[in-house]
């Protein structure tokens, strides 16, 4: 047996206890099952499409968000032109949630069951249950 | 190398583990102002900065006093210093890493710390004192793994070292006079605004890291037999007296600036530094035992005689650490603030909270302290 | 060959360099503040103390700004949110104020905000230029995205217009507005001159709320603009204009 073989265990012992940290403190929580998100938005006229198709958009929907946040918040740019020629008002909780009204089912399930915290609701106020129709007009 | 920390006697292992204690008590009670937010600090909206980047600020100074022994040693080839300087950067490294933390602690958002780098504006003094502790923190880690690991093998260091080691005095008193003018720049702050801060920055630092270093070295020769020996002891305690004479002396041109201008906003500082302001005195006893302290220190120090006996040298170091403690930590930054913009008297007292966070950091630093020491001292013994 | 201790130094460079590339790149990119040289319009506010002070205890501002803007009612002054608040006039013009000013204006309680500095303190401290000087109207930005949380701003700031956040200000908003975000606990927010409804095309809610038509709102570099009419006829002053800072909101007294 090498010298100092318990001290080497333990020291093992400590160090993946602590690097495992996510792994053990996530066996004893309960994930929700990884559900695909309610897409189904309220129909306004005229707004049947997304920004982006929805495959875009499940990949890539944080960085849109980045950077209409950038556009908006640093260069007073609100307008959105989509590719086909369509405008939105960079918004999130103005043009996003106006249509994915519930946020359990449409941001929740996901970020949940991957376990990733967005902090746009820290700030952000999330539709209460059936906003009225605001902000979405066409410039 | 670091493996010699991991040997020591039952006492070496008891200090450990109750430096540990304090820091785990710290970071309790961190997590609860992470959850809870500043608001579990006695800083409010007038008094926006207060024990963290008061303990910051002193810090700094701490770690770019390291240049005292430094600069004797190396430049003018002062032997005497050789057993110490390994401590004066041991010490520096131990106190930077410990400003980085009182920073990290005070912030709002501390995750959000990384756009310091993303989005960096280079006209913020805070970048540039980032900048500059960050090159301090390398400059040091690399010197003394240099240094310290040649002396292992026993061969002379590289001669590459030499140059960096160079290029790490006027970094000090960058790191220093970048501290300083992240508070001598605000036109907001009078008491702060003021030319002589980075030159008092630097004085209070020279002689208050001199003075923590005879403390440590004179608990070595207790705690650890490593005896460095009597020249390089008083040499800093010289160092430290005629540091410590600057600073009394910026502070008495601060005083007769703001009192014989009598410009209202720079002497209400002052006034309730030393006297109060209405009801208001949290700092006046502090303040004045600050100064009684430094008149003491001055006395000790200035007389050779009393230099030179060491039991005196000690209280005249104790003595002298603590005003300066007092005076460049919470006088100076708090004092900022009171009275307010608007010329409102609030006053700061730190929470239980902000005290054992500080309380905590101050325990990494001297648990680093102790096992970079353990280091040095126990590759030096090998050796000899 | 490399042993474990060159392994760890190379390492440890690298790596050390890498997380230097993206400071030296944003620092080459030279995304440098713009002066107020370079603004093509200026917006300030002119204060007809006049007619604020006609009204005793109205706060009609004050409560439109709040809840346009979710701001929190926090009762201990020691740590709440102000956009636009009342300062006495002593506070407020330390150096204007003497004993045997009018009695009428020396204690009167007057509406301060964000002066909306030409040469803000505030943006030159901040670190992460999470707040910044608009360039193309002047308004000093705030990105709560982006904010640290340092408070150097606080300290920078000669007429304490920032205020901190101190804790969860959502558990002191009674109704929330959903059209404009709350903030989180951790970051520094102003008055910002309602930059949200400027760009809808309308005024600061402040502005609009005034019964008096106390407060007017306008572009200093359009000479034909109200507020430069008013600057003109009357006489006006501004808090600690000898700081250097510029502040964009004028007083009529």
């Amino acid at each position: 047996m090498p010298r100092d073989f318990n001290r080497i265990v333990l020291g093992l012992a400590v160090f993946l206890a602590l690097v495992l940290t996510p792994v053990w403190t996530n066996l004893f929580r309960s994930v929700p099952p990884l559900q695909d998100p309610e897409i189904a938005t309220r129909n306004i006229p005229g707004k049947d499409k997304c920004v982006l198709p929805s495959v875009e958009m499940k990949v890539t929907h944080m960085n849109l968000l980045n950077q209409w946040r950038d556009s908006v918040v640093r260069n007073d740019q609100r307008d959105y032109a989509t590719a086909d020629g369509r405008h939105f008002d960079m918004s999130l909780s103005r043009t996003c949630m106006n249509c994915h009204t519930d946020k359990a089912k449409f941001c929740d399930r996901c970020h949940n069951a991957l376990a990733v915290n967005p902090y746009c609701w820290d700030c952000h106020v999330e539709p209460l249950v059936q906003p009225a129709s605001m902000g979405t007009e066409v410039r | 190398m670091l493996e010699k920390a991991l040997y020591g006697d039952r006492k070496y292992w008891m200090w450990i583990i109750s430096l540990t204690g304090v820091m785990v008590i710290g970071g309790l009670f961190y997590l609860h102002q992470f959850r809870n937010g500043l608001t579990v600090t006695g800083m409010s909206r007038d008094v926006t900065w207060g024990l963290y980047i008061a303990q910051f600020t002193f810090l700094v100074g701490v770690a770019a006093s390291a240049v005292m022994v430094v600069l004797p040693y190396y430049l003018h080839n002062y032997k005497a210093f050789g057993k110490i300087t390994i401590l004066g950067e041991f010490l520096a490294i131990s106190a930077v890493t410990m400003c980085v933390l009182f920073i990290v602690v005070d912030m709002g958002q501390p995750f959000r710390v990384i756009n310091l780098f993303l989005h960096p504006s280079p006209r913020s003094m805070m970048l540039w004192d980032t900048v500059a502790l960050m090159g301090y923190l390398l400059l040091n880690v690399l010197i003394s793994r240099v240094t310290l690991s040649a002396e292992r093998k026993g061969i002379a260091p590289p001669h590459w070292i030499k140059p960096v080691i160079i290029l790490s005095i006027p970094w000090a008193i960058s790191i220093h006079t970048v501290t300083a003018f992240l508070y001598s720049g605000l036109a907001a702050r009078p008491f702060w605004m003021t030319a002589v801060l980075a030159p008092r920055f630097l004085a209070s630092a020279f002689a208050s890291g001199p003075a923590l270093l005879i403390l440590v070295c004179l608990i070595l020769r207790k705690v650890a037999k490593y005896d460095v020996g009597r020249e390089p002891i008083q040499k800093l305690a010289v160092i430290a007296t005629y540091a410590m004479c600057a600073n009394v002396f910026f502070f008495l041109m601060e005083v007769f600036t703001a009192a014989y201008s009598n410009i209202p906003e720079h002497m209400a500082h002052f006034e309730y530094l030393y006297f109060g302001l209405g009801n208001h005195h949290a700092l006046v006893p502090w303040m004045w035992t600050s100064a009684a302290l430094a008149v003491l220190t001055l006395i000790l120090l200035l007389n050779p005689k009393f230099r030179a006996k060491e039991n005196l040298l000690v209280v005249a170091c104790a003595a002298l650490f603590a005003s300066i403690w007092i005076d460049k930590g919470m006088g100076m930054v708090v004092t900022g603030f009171i009275p307010s913009t608007a010329g409102q008297v609030h006053e700061y007292f730190p929470s239980v909270t902000e005290i054992f966070v500080a309380l905590g950091i101050w325990a990494l630093g001297i648990l680093m302290v102790t096992a970079f020491y353990k280091i040095a001292l126990s590759l030096r013994r090998s050796a000899a | 060959m490399m042993d474990r201790r060159d392994f760890m130094k190379y390492a440890g460079l690298s790596g050390l360099s890498l997380a230097s590339i993206p400071l030296l790149k944003k620092l080459s990119a030279a995304e440098l503040p713009q002066g107020s040289s370079h603004a093509t319009k200026q917006l300030a506010m002119v204060v007809n103390l006049r007619k604020c002070l006609e009204l005793d205890n109205c706060t009609k501002c004050i409560e439109a700004c709040n809840q346009t803007h979710n701001i929190p009612l926090i009762d201990n002054p020691d740590d709440n949110i102000r956009w636009i608040w009342k300062e006495r006039f002593d506070r407020a013009f330390e150096d204007q104020e003497h004993e045997h000013l009018t009695e009428s204006i020396r204690w009167s309680p007057l509406v301060v905000m964000c002066n909306h500095c030409e040469n803000p303190p505030c943006v030159r401290v901040c670190p992460t230029q999470a707040t910044w000087k608009r360039e193309k109207d002047g308004i000093v930005m705030m990105d709560w995205h982006r904010c640290i949380g340092c408070r150097y701003c606080m300290a920078a700031c000669p007429y304490g217009s920032r205020s901190f956040n101190w804790r969860d200000p959502r558990q002191h908003l009674a109704k929330i507005q959903p059209d404009y975000p709350t903030r989180t606990k951790g970051v520094v927010e102003k008055c910002t001159f309602c930059d949200e409804r400027l760009s809808r095309g309308q005024l600061p809610s402040c502005v609009e709320a005034c019964s008096e038509k106390a407060l007017t709102f306008g572009d200093l570099s359009d000479h034909k603009s109200e507020v430069r009419e008013l600057l003109s006829s009357a006489y006006t002053i501004r808090r600690k204009p000898s700081l250097g800072t510029g502040p964009q909101v004028y007083y009529i007294v």
